[in-house]
């Protein structure tokens, strides 16, 4: 039954990004434009050379083709305007910095999120549960760029004042360079789960175990910590894979503003400039990356809440 | 779980459990709900009652007056072409002609200095400030954005750096000749023209363009919400149609149908949203605003498509359809008197959720510059210009930035109200 | 039941938790941070705008890429401290009007310890005009006799006309005059290649840091794509004793110039660049702001292809007396240094003795709305319409560009009635429609290729495939051909002093702006070379002062 349920799961996450990979090529495809121009006019003998390179001679089908070719046996070819690299070398090297600072931003809006709900919980219906909930839709309400401009703006007047570097303001490699973007990063992430813990821990709150562990003397720390957190965490969770998933793909404003190499940047860059390999490896990598995500996601449900029926899937 | 997952995502349904709702359930309407509503009104209204109200026009350009704060209507002073010359003898750093279109200068020789630089700073600045001009003339006109405040200009060997003189001056308001006749103050043949002219008030002040902010806003809320409200309505329409039949029929064409919905959510939103925009392309003098909107509408559907079917397939179970179609209802008739109320709560549900989330996807589009194109703007992009300025002139991006933060606020109080009133359990969280 | 459940969800929930820590933490801990200059370690730190595409000498276009070669590379010749040429690696050199004899010092040699001897120029200059090789700069080398024909493929690499007399001397044989030839040596896509590493790593040459060769004052000995350079001090460089500074840091990649404004203030980099926004604060700082001019040319080209109105001149004149570029200047983009655009011919381009502009001043015109409304009623005459159609005006994507485009659809509208419908396009469609033709004006830009005025001004001689406009005047095209063939300088600057009044006289373009880089120094940092070529900045002869 389970094997089963993955296999057929998984078959249809490799058609799925097999028709991402289809749709993206046509929709680039149909971008007007022109990927070889540069801002020098070239001679006939040098664009037929430069065509010949990048196989954009042939009839687009036998492109699609040769492409498909080359993507099963995992190689997106040579980028067009980074002449040097391929393409794989690119997502080899900035998909773990999209990743670094997507797991980063989970994590602090897993920590900061479970604590945030608590709290609500703790004193559901007082002010600290009113300004926590107020808080969560006021973090959602304001756009990702506009925080990550103020947040900059704040690192500068905080490093101005305290007279060295105490955040850095933007740039790579190392911890410190990680918080703040990271932080921009999983806001949102961190005011909807705490929505999520908040409304877990009130049922788990009011359920018969934690009544029953009151009345066997246990309280305070002890009782939120072995009883109401770990019942809480299960919503929690269950929402990790979306969540890692939608903020690993989505980091562009933040790698822009923050001056992050990841691979988000390269991607807008490769829109802008209709460098056909790289859009093409990118958009199917981070396809390929949710696919998976989510077929863990649903093998994940069947192992924790055995009330979720395998075989119907999700749909 | 109406708070998406991502601030740029698209809205993902709640994955509701049994649906038991035979009759709708009554709104509440509560403080909060009012307050959304009342905030949301409120927005219409600026956008499309404001216009009439503040009737600037929104891509008028005052060169005059760019980037300026808060200003009442003043009277400026008309400047022709030519500037004043300079007198015979100086013994200092001379203001020859002040105001805001001009600050023409000119100093004595100074034995020993070849090459001057001089240098413009406000009037409380340390330091020497801005510079200006470097060469071997004794006089200079400086033409460079200036402002209704007190300027201090001071003059520097430019090879020792050592400082010669120093003045103040503070220009009087003052438009250019050309200008007026551009803007229609003065006619453009007229040899003689007024000494003073009138210029409107800009309550917001004025962005780099030197375009009333306040008007700006009432266009740009018009584009934001427009894409905000209308793309929705057609990806929810059209998934809840899509749905619907699905959920209804059954069989080959709900399979179609879910699988379709699976490959669309499969695609990665951003990636493609953007793609799909640069693919319908904008030609010129388009807004870009119908492309934006089929893009949504092509990227969105599945989360409501997914959402109605579940609801319909549990509605059609239900005893009461079963009576119904016994009783000789036709389908559409079931669908209208039976199905469609019932699936209502959780359609507007869906809808208020949906709104911010547009809004914001027109944003995010528009500030990386791939939303609206000029001379339409809209919030988004007015954040985009704003954002090169966010030090000096913070109004250009917190202006716009509060619009859309405002309204997204109002739309989800609206959608958390309406989910709560259509929710029978507490907790808030929708299941 | 529900017990239970709960324990194990605990328990994946702690596993969550503590693989989330385990990755926070494993980040390496950042070494301390890197300063804008550092005086022990004569290290200055710096961001860049964007990564180099590329760094292979023969097949990089871009300024970026530029600013790094011409510190990891030298040419025959190269720009010294005051932006005159001096010898790099040649030690001596002769020029007339047939060709250019180099002589080659005996103690330059590659990073890897070999000297760099005549044949390496030789093989990179056939290797950049290959076809095959595809370079956007091939025809820099056109002044070499046989280069056109090489780039064509239409004669063999060898027979270009450069040749390795011995290891040290080499012999170069122009097409025709070329005054300003010893400027193009030293230009990036002059440099020097080794034969035997480049056919190593064919394609991949220049990938990254370890696969290439360097024979300039620095080396790159760190390249993390997209996110981290760094130049240091080569060890085999020949000169190596001059210089002052022996690393240059580049952690840093982004072109926002806000983001690199706040690590300037931040003590992170040692010069930022400066835009509209950020000047009132750097001003408020009391920060020294100084401005170079990069010598491009702003304009807004017209488009003459048949049955486009751009082609009638009155309708050109009614623009050019609409338009003034000091408002655009000075309301609009409001820098200081950037200069209101007259001439095709920016202030930085050299005269005989002096700047061309001081030996030939640009005639002015009045900008006046009477006079531009009248040229519009006479246009409409002479085209037979009776109200004008939209016109297309093609512009760029950047905050600038959108911006300026704003100013022009409001000015034609107000100014002359005319609908300006703006195109705004990323780059590679904008420069596809620009060579289809598929505009009727287009906001455009020339940056100087090489130090002589032919640089502007066979831009828009009918046969150049860069005049996208289709500009074709025969007395424009007799006065190009004159200056290109002249072997006297001064009747070749008497006859760009004629070309420059037809520009304005007939308008195939009309000049908005030259620009100019404004910029804040760390007040340590000295000597840093800013120039139209060569490279810039430029760090060569720079230094940290105490």
């Amino acid at each position: 039954m389970m094997i089963k349920f993955v296999l057929h799961r998984l078959l249809w996450g490799a058609i799925t990004v097999w028709f991402i990979a289809t749709a993206t090529f046509f929709a680039m495809h149909a971008v007007p434009g022109d990927p070889l121009i540069q801002d020098k006019a070239m001679s006939p003998a040098v664009r037929a050379q430069l065509e010949a390179r990048y196989g954009l001679d042939k009839p687009l089908s036998q492109q699609y083709f040769t492409f498909m070719g080359n993507m099963l046996s995992g190689d997106f070819g040579i980028s067009f305007t980074q002449e040097n690299r391929r393409v794989n070398d690119i997502i080899r090297e900035h998909f773990p910095v999209s990743a670094t600072l997507g797991i980063a931003a989970i994590a602090i809006a897993l920590v900061g999120g479970v604590f945030a709900g608590s709290i609500a919980a703790h004193y559901r219906g007082q002010w600290p549960d009113k300004l926590v909930m107020f808080m969560v839709v006021a973090a959602i309400s304001v756009p990702g760029f506009v925080i990550a401009g103020l947040a900059q703006l704040i690192i500068v007047r905080l490093n101005a004042a305290a007279e060295s570097t105490v955040l850095p303001v933007a740039g790579w490699g190392g911890v410190n360079h990680v918080w703040v973007p990271a932080l921009v990063l999983g806001l949102g992430t961190l005011a909807y789960l705490s929505r999520l813990s908040r409304a877990a821990m009130l049922e788990v709150l009011s359920s018969d175990y934690i009544l029953a562990a009151r009345a066997r003397g246990i309280s305070g720390i002890s009782l939120f910590f072995r009883y109401q957190l770990r019942n809480a965490l299960l919503p929690v969770v269950t929402e990790l894979g979306p969540a890692v998933a939608a903020i690993t793909t989505g980091g562009f404003v933040v790698e822009l503003i923050f001056a992050i190499p990841g691979l988000g940047r390269y991607f807008v860059q490769a829109v802008q400039q209709l460098d056909y390999t790289v859009i093409m490896g990118t958009t199917v990598f981070y396809g390929a990356f949710l696919v998976v995500i989510v077929v863990l996601v649903d093998i994940s449900y069947g192992l924790i809440d055995p009330r979720i029926r395998l075989s119907a899937g999700r749909s | 779980m109406g708070i998406p997952v991502f601030r740029f995502a698209p809205w993902q349904p709640p994955i509701l459990p049994d649906v038991e709702c035979a009759a709708p359930p009554s709104w509440r309407w509560s403080p909060s709900l009012l307050a959304a509503a009342g905030t949301a009104m409120a927005m219409l209204l600026f956008v499309l009652v404001g216009p009439l109200v503040w009737q600037q026009d929104p891509s008028q350009q005052w060169l005059s007056q760019v980037s300026s704060g808060p200003t009442s209507g003043i009277y400026a002073r008309v400047v022709g072409p030519i500037p004043a010359k300079g007198t015979g003898n100086l013994s200092r750093l001379t203001v020859i002609e002040s105001n805001t279109e001009r600050v023409h200068l000119a100093w004595p020789e100074v034995v020993s200095v070849e090459r001057f630089r001089l240098y413009r700073a406000k009037q409380h600045q340390s330091g020497k400030g801005l510079p200006l001009w470097q060469g071997r003339d004794r006089s200079y006109t400086d033409e460079l954005q200036l402002r209704r405040q007190i300027y201090r200009y001071t003059l520097v060997d430019a090879d020792t750096g050592i400082m010669l003189f120093s003045t103040e001056t503070r220009p009087e308001p003052a438009i250019s000749v050309f200008e007026a006749q551009l803007q229609g103050l003065i006619p453009a043949s007229a040899a003689v023209y007024p000494e003073y002219v009138r210029l409107p008030a800009h309550p917001l002040g004025t962005d780099a363009l030197g375009r009333d902010i306040l008007a700006r806003l009432m266009a740009g809320g018009r584009s934001s919400l427009f894409v905000g409200i209308v793309a929705p309505l057609l990806f929810i329409s059209f998934g809840a149609i899509f749905g619907g039949l699905a959920g209804y029929l059954g069989g080959k064409f709900d399979h179609f149908a879910m699988r379709s919905a699976d490959f669309v959510v499969a695609l990665p939103f951003l990636l493609f949203m953007i793609l799909l925009r640069i693919a319908f392309g904008i030609g010129p003098g388009e807004d870009g605003i119908l492309p934006l909107i089929l893009a949504m509408l092509l990227l969105s559907w599945p989360s409501s498509a997914r959402l109605i079917r579940g609801q319909v397939l549990a509605l059609r179970s239900q005893p009461f359809i079963d009576s119904a179609r016994l009783s000789g209802v036709t389908t559409w008739g079931i669908f209208r008197r039976h199905i469609f109320p019932n699936v209502l709560p959780v359609l507007m549900v869906a809808f208020s959720f949906a709104i911010p989330q547009a809004i914001f996807t027109e944003a995010f589009l528009s500030f990386i510059g791939m939303g609206v194109s000029p001379p339409s703007t809209s919030w988004g992009a007015m954040c985009n210009d704003g954002i090169k300025t966010l030090l000096s002139h913070p109004g250009q991006l917190l202006w716009p930035a509060a619009m859309i933060s405002i309204s997204v606020l109002a739309f989800n109080i609206l959608g958390d109200a309406l989910r709560d009133t259509a929710d029978k359990r507490s907790g808030g969280v929708g299941q | 039941m529900r017990e239970a459940k709960g324990i194990v969800t605990g328990k994946i929930a702690s596993a969550v938790m503590l693989i989330v820590f385990a990755v926070v933490g494993i980040f390496p801990g950042l070494p301390a941070q890197a300063s804008a200059v550092d005086l022990e370690s004569k290290s200055i730190t710096l961001a860049l705008a964007t990564e180099p595409p590329t760094l292979h000498s023969a097949r990089a276009t871009d300024t970026i890429a530029s600013f790094v070669i011409s510190h990891m590379m030298e040419g025959l010749l190269r720009y010294g401290e005051n932006g005159e040429l001096v010898g790099g690696v040649a030690e001596r050199w002769q020029i007339d009007e047939n060709g250019a004899r180099f002589w080659l010092r005996e103690n330059a040699t590659w990073s890897d310890g070999q000297a760099v001897t005549a044949q390496d120029f030789v093989f990179a200059w056939q290797y950049a005009l290959r076809p095959e090789t595809a370079s956007q700069y091939a025809f820099i080398f056109y002044p070499i006799k046989g280069a056109r024909a090489v780039n064509e493929g239409l004669a063999p690499p060898d027979s270009l006309g450069v040749r390795a007399v011995s290891r040290t001397e080499l012999y170069v044989e122009f097409a025709q005059p070329c005054p300003y030839f010893l400027s193009l040596t030293a230009f990036m896509s002059y440099m020097p290649l080794r034969q035997d590493v480049v056919e190593h790593w064919g394609r991949r040459y220049a990938a990254d840091a370890d696969k290439m060769l360097y024979n300039g004052p620095f080396t790159l000995t760190k390249w993390v794509h997209g996110a981290h350079l760094t130049l240091e001090k080569n060890p085999h460089y020949w000169d190596k004793s001059s210089l002052r500074i022996s690393r240059i840091d580049m952690p840093y990649i982004t072109a926002d110039p806000g983001a690199q404004f706040n690590l300037f203030r931040d003590g992170q980099i040692a010069l930022a660049n400066l835009d509209t926004g950020l000047l009132d604060e750097a001003v408020k700082r009391g920060y020294d702001i100084q401005h170079f001019h990069s010598g491009s040319l702003f304009f807004l080209e017209f488009n003459f292809r048949a049955g486009r109105i751009t082609a009638n001149r009155s309708f050109r004149k009614a623009i050019q007396y609409l338009l003034d570029p000091a408002v655009l200047v000075n309301k609009v983009i409001g820098l200081p240094g950037v200069l209101p655009a007259y001439s095709l011919f920016p202030v930085t381009v050299r005269g005989q003795r002096q700047a061309f502009r001081q030996e030939y001043p640009v005639r002015r015109l009045r900008q006046d709305l009477a006079v531009a409304r009248q040229y519009l009623d006479q246009a409409k005459r002479e085209l037979g319409l009776e109200v004008f159609p939209p016109l297309m005006l093609l512009a760029g994507d950047s905050p600038r560009a959108v911006q300026e485009a704003e100013y022009y659809q409001y000015l034609l509208k107000r100014g002359l009635g005319l609908d300006l419908r703006i195109d705004q396009q990323v780059f590679k469609q904008r420069i596809e429609k620009m060579r289809r033709g598929d505009f009727d004006i287009v906001v455009a830009a020339w940056g100087p290729d090489y130090d002589d005025i032919m640089t502007f001004a066979d831009l828009f001689a009918s046969w150049n495939d860069n005049n996208r406009g289709r500009y074709s005047h025969p007395e424009y095209d007799r006065l190009v051909r004159f200056a290109q063939n002249s072997a006297s300088a001064s009747q070749r600057f008497a006859a760009m002093a004629v070309l420059q009044d037809l520009v304005v006289d007939d308008v195939p373009i009309l000049p908005t702006y030259e620009n100019a880089m404004l910029y804040v120094q760390h007040p340590q940092l000295k000597g840093v070379r800013r120039s139209v070529f060569g490279g810039d900045p430029n760090f060569r002869d720079a230094w940290i002062e105490p």
